[in-house]
């Protein structure tokens, strides 16, 4: 398994996390060496094997249909990066 | 294109196009509060005052599950005819967008909660099936405003988080027509349920439309674009219509259709494309490591079924065998549930000597024109189905004319009068005492001689004229049928 | 009475009950402490005057009916605390304070104790010796220039340097087995769902559990049967019977079958390892526990089982932080231009590493070769876990492949920095609880640990063996307060 520039470039904007080119070239390296690690587990076959996705021994709970949660219109914006009493703000978004 | 509107073909030279749409419902799930959050779904309230720390995904928040919407998807898939699955699964769908405040949508991926099904439709020349793909349960979005602020877009996340159920039809629709009578259907046994109020204008039901073209008889299916996000009936069929002509468009000119998203822009009557091809998702489904497989017994879908009410179907079926009304009757009014609630209540109230063709010819005709001039829904008529029926007694029992009955129901509607207190008072009762009528009208032929010698020589047209004279003399109100008798007697 | 500070939780909580040492006087004991021991950087956002305070509050309405009355304790800054500063060791958090509290800490408050602070961790809870905070590594106090282990580094230094007199970190592959071993100290990894995730800034959700770091075993129970409750906030809580595990401990263990799987005598396994472990079983049997050979085939495949599902997890629930609602944002010219710069500038590099590791196994076309199949071994070495456990009670193998190294030792070399939990990453993939105590010192005198995993939501059981091996042990931290000022 090789990861090359081009994949690094991808996951980089797939993760929304920019990537100059001396970032790129050190994470393939790292990437690449990881993965190396990650293959043995081709070793195995696991073609009858059922996925196991949570080891919570218990069934999903299910709430009640109430409102219990109240208007927190501050709290929850008190701590957005760009002030303002009603909305969150990001910069403008061209449809 | 073809006249007859049970077919909608699309004729290019040589070549005739079919359709083929399939079509993905989002429909709001009707809850007191969120899919996954005790927050209120409550709508119109100000900006992000609806918003708990989950919805707005703070640090360490997790999602717990109403119970609630689960029991309102298993419904909807029960009244959809469809598979109710007992094991489902929670899946996130991965992309960045700020009303999307966790990063990811929750929503059912390879494991939906519902599973085949169809909805049948009425169309003119007979009924169609459409095929139910699934139906599943997932998060709102928030909303992004971005004509408020020059510079910036302004997030609300009142929404983020209400529950949705998704629900995708089969590649079965041909026609526009198909496509409103579908979402109609659809919205109709949502409302019967209670499942989901079905309210286009609020949001709560909205569709993505899958189109693709092909030649008529193939069997292929051609390369689908999906137009997202169309929340009206109207809008959804303009753009089948500037979208299948796009497509057939470029088939003719030997281009290539790219399989993308589209937009639909009301203002301009056209589709465009919404993303560019760089800039493709790919959403990294996972199943939810915060939540566990939803597991349902079969004593708790039971549960459910016993409460299901009877469906719009069902009820149709009834109405023509209990109330003797035509099919066509029938699906009218059945599809809507407050409609098929009002004409029973009528029929009800009507007591024993019921005249239900009247009825329905009153409601259908007079009382819809009447809602549909104040763009009102039937919940909201300013006449009451108590007041209906008695109008619609006093005509059967000949107490008044149906001309009369017109004045009257226009004066019922100032506060839900009751038509025999209008009667009363204003002295509109019929007359249908026949000597008094005879007297009447022995004095209008006495007054146009010579037109009743005409009549008698034998232009018949007259007939109209003196019946006339005597609703004219009698301020409307004789008998007709009376009248007519008299009339014909004396001429 | 001797120093305040180096009292275990037990003694000091009797104290405390006797009216010999009052809340204030203790929790001002600890905060002197702190102040002279910052050169350990154990502490992102000290708390000491609201300590001070509640302390305060404490003596004039005190309630010795709670079982932390008035005890002061910090904790590990990936516990969403109200109204204190809250930021995983990121700097993408450095400026959040959470209007909520965790369940886990609220269950601590509940029964009387005071915070003094928040503690340093590696970034997200991604690191194995402290080093990927934003806030600077963690010196150990074993010694100068040593890594105290991670991520709960910040924690485990505290605990071992007398600044907290019993401390909760959280562990997603080893976190807190790990630096409890690397510091002479104990850790508990509970049972999957024994402990609430609601308010833990999360890392890998599947994997996730808070649990107590103590200075003994005791402690540790005691910390446990607080901190472990029901909580239908998060749904996968597990609602069972929980025990109070303090009053029940014995160290009697007379029969328990203690399983010693093969596989963990890895290749190049330090020779100072295999010592202690081969001592551990001797300590096991003098307790009265009977030893049994047992095979975990698959422990192999667990490290990179586990570097596929916890990055994959981590890619998703980190998305949140975007710049948008909270945290740290850097200017963009556009949506996308925010979004990557602030992501970019305001995680560190082996949360970028994790980040796109998660994204890559996710992404169309590799899900099924990565994803599902870390999936389908995990349910491999969870089904090895459920056959051993039919023939015994509890499994005991060494915490770490290795003692503390030096910082800055592995900081190149992700793999190898990998590599480190290699003994304690089978667990969180099993769900399993899990005890790491120390045990014994390598040549330098560094501690080593030895690990005790149960079955599921059997910590009594683990907390039992764990508590009659200490004694044999009897093992002694020797600390020179070389950072002391």
């Amino acid at each position: 398994m090789t990861i090359d520039l081009k994949t690094i470039k991808h996951i980089s904007k797939l993760s929304r996390i920019s990537v100059d080119d001396a970032k790129a070239d050190k994470l393939v390296g790292d990437l690449n060496s990881i993965f190396d690690f990650i293959e043995k587990l081709n070793e195995l076959n696991t073609d009858n094997i059922e996925p196991l996705t949570s080891v919570a021994e218990t069934t999903l709970k299910l709430r009640t249909d109430e409102v219990k949660s109240k208007n927190i219109r501050d709290q929850i914006l008190k701590n957005s990066p760009e002030e303002n009493e009603d909305f969150f703000v990001v910069p403008r978004v061209v449809e | 294109m073809t006249k007859d509107n049970s077919e909608y073909l699309i004729l290019r030279g040589d070549n005739t196009y079919e359709v083929v749409i399939g079509l993905e419902v989002h429909a709001q799930v009707t809850s007191n509060s969120k899919l996954f959050s005790s927050s209120s779904t409550t709508f119109g309230a100000e900006p992000n005052t609806q918003v708990s720390l989950v919805d707005a995904a703070f640090p360490g928040m997790l999602p717990v599950i109403n119970e609630y919407c689960v029991k309102q998807a298993i419904k909807t898939g029960i009244g959809l005819k469809a598979q109710i699955n007992k094991r489902s699964v929670f899946d996130r769908k991965n992309y960045f967008y700020p009303d999307l405040p966790q990063g990811y949508q929750i929503s059912q991926f390879k494991y939906p909660i519902v599973g085949e099904g169809t909805v049948i439709l009425d169309m003119p020349n007979g009924q169609k099936e459409v095929g139910i793909e699934r139906l599943h349960l997932e998060q709102d979005a928030g909303k992004s405003i971005h004509d408020m602020d020059p510079q910036n877009t302004l997030v609300d996340l009142n929404r983020s988080g209400v529950a949705l159920m998704e629900i995708v039809s089969k590649p079965d629709l041909r026609t526009p027509d198909e496509v409103s009578a579908y979402v109609k259907k659809l919205r109709s046994i949502m409302r019967y349920l209670g499942t989901c109020d079905g309210n286009m204008q609020e949001g709560s039901l909205r569709a993505d439309v899958n189109i693709s073209v092909r030649i008529k008889g193939s069997d292929k299916l051609g390369t689908r674009c999906e137009i997202k996000n169309v929340n009206s009936i109207k809008f959804m069929q303009m753009a089948i219509n500037y979208e299948a002509n796009r497509q057939v468009d470029l088939i003719e000119e030997g281009k290539t259709i790219d399989q993308e998203t589209r937009l639909f822009d009301t203002k301009k009557n056209e589709t465009r494309s919404m993303r560019s091809k760089e800039d493709a998702h790919d959403y990294r489904y996972f199943p939810d490591p915060d939540l566990l497989p939803l597991e349902v017994t079969d004593e708790f879908i039971e549960k459910i079924k016993a409460d299901i009410p009877e469906l719009p179907d069902a009820k149709k079926k009834r109405f023509i065998d209990q109330f003797k009304v035509s099919a066509y009757e029938a699906t009218i009014l059945v599809s809507d549930i407050d409609t098929a609630e009002y004409f029973e209540e009528v029929v009800a109230k009507m007591g024993k000597n019921q005249d239900i063709k009247l009825a329905v010819n009153w409601i259908t005709g007079e009382l819809f024109a009447v809602l549909n001039n104040k763009n009102l829904e039937i919940s909201e008529s300013p006449i009451s189905a108590k007041n209906l029926a008695k109008l619609v007694n006093l005509i059967k029992n000949g107490t008044i004319s149906g001309k009369i009955a017109k004045t009257i129901f226009e004066l019922m509607m100032d506060g839900d009068k009751d038509p025999q207190i209008i009667v009363d008072e204003k002295g509109l009762k019929q007359e249908s005492n026949p000597k008094a009528l005879e007297a009447l009208i022995d004095k209008i032929i006495n007054d146009n001689r010579e037109k009743a010698i005409e009549y008698k020589q034998g232009k018949e047209k007259l007939f109209g004229f003196f019946v006339g004279q005597a609703m004219k003399v009698s301020g409307g109100k004789a008998n007709p049928q009376l009248i007519n008798d008299i009339l014909k007697k004396k001429l | 009475m001797s120093d305040i500070t180096s009292l275990t939780l037990t003694e000091l909580v009797k104290n405390i009950k006797d009216k010999k040492i009052s809340s204030e006087e203790t929790t001002k004991a600890f905060i002197e402490r702190g102040e002279k021991s910052r050169d350990l950087n154990v502490y992102i956002t000290e708390d000491f005057s609201n300590a001070l305070a509640k302390a305060r509050s404490f003596d004039e309405k005190p309630n010795f009916d709670l079982k932390l009355p008035g005890v002061p304790m910090a904790v590990k800054d990936l516990f969403c605390t109200d109204g204190v500063k809250t930021t995983a060791g990121s700097k993408i958090l450095n400026n959040f304070i959470p209007p909520y509290e965790s369940t886990v800490t609220q269950n601590i408050w509940n029964e009387g104790a005071v915070l003094l602070g928040k503690l340093n961790c590696d970034e997200f809870a991604m690191g194995s010796s402290n080093e990927t905070s934003f806030f600077g590594n963690v010196q150990s106090p074993i010694a100068k220039g040593l890594v105290p282990g991670g991520s709960s580094g910040g924690s485990a230094s505290a605990l071992a340097a007398n600044l907290t007199p019993i401390t909760i970190g959280t562990d997603t592959g080893g976190s807190i087995r790990q630096p409890a071993s690397f510091t002479g100290t104990v850790g508990l990894k509970p049972t999957y769902g024994s402990c609430s995730r609601y308010g833990i800034v999360a890392f890998a959700s599947s994997l996730d559990q808070a649990g107590p770091m103590s200075k003994d075993v005791k402690d540790c129970a005691l910390l446990q049967e607080i901190i472990s409750t029901y909580d239908d906030k998060d749904s996968t809580s597990v609602d069972f019977k929980r025990n109070e595990y303090s009053k029940e401990l014995t160290n009697n263990i007379k029969g328990k079958k203690i399983g010693i799987p093969k596989e963990y005598r890895v290749d190049g396994m330090p020779k100072e390892i295999e010592d202690l472990w081969t001592k551990g079983i001797e300590y096991a049997k003098d307790c009265g526990a009977v030893i049994v050979q047992i095979s975990l085939p698959h422990t192999n495949y667990a490290l990179p089982t586990y570097y596929i599902v916890a990055p994959a997890e981590a890619s998703s629930n980190l998305a949140r932080y975007d710049g948008v609602k909270y945290g740290f944002r850097s200017k963009g010219e556009n949506l996308i231009d925010m979004y990557e710069k602030t992501r970019s500038e305001g995680f560190g590099a082996e949360v970028q590493r994790r980040i796109m590791i998660g994204t890559y196994v996710l992404s169309s076309g590799y899900y099924d070769a990565y994803y599902l199949k870390a999936q389908k071994v995990r349910k491999l070495i969870k089904n090895d876990f459920d056959e051993a456990y039919k023939k015994v009670d509890a499994i005991l193998t060494p915490s770490t492949p290795s003692a503390a190294f030096k910082i800055g030792e592995k900081t190149n070399d992700p793999v190898s920095m990998y590599l480190n939990d290699i003994f304690t990453v089978p667990v969180n993939l099993a769900g399993l609880p899990a005890i790491s105590i120390p045990a014994g010192v390598d040549a330098k005198g560094y501690p080593l640990g030895l690990q005790i995993i149960g079955k599921a939501f059997d910590e009594q059981n683990i907390l039992n063996i764990a508590y009659a091996m200490e004694e044999k042990i009897s093992f002694k931290n020797k600390i020179t307060e070389w950072w002391i000022k």
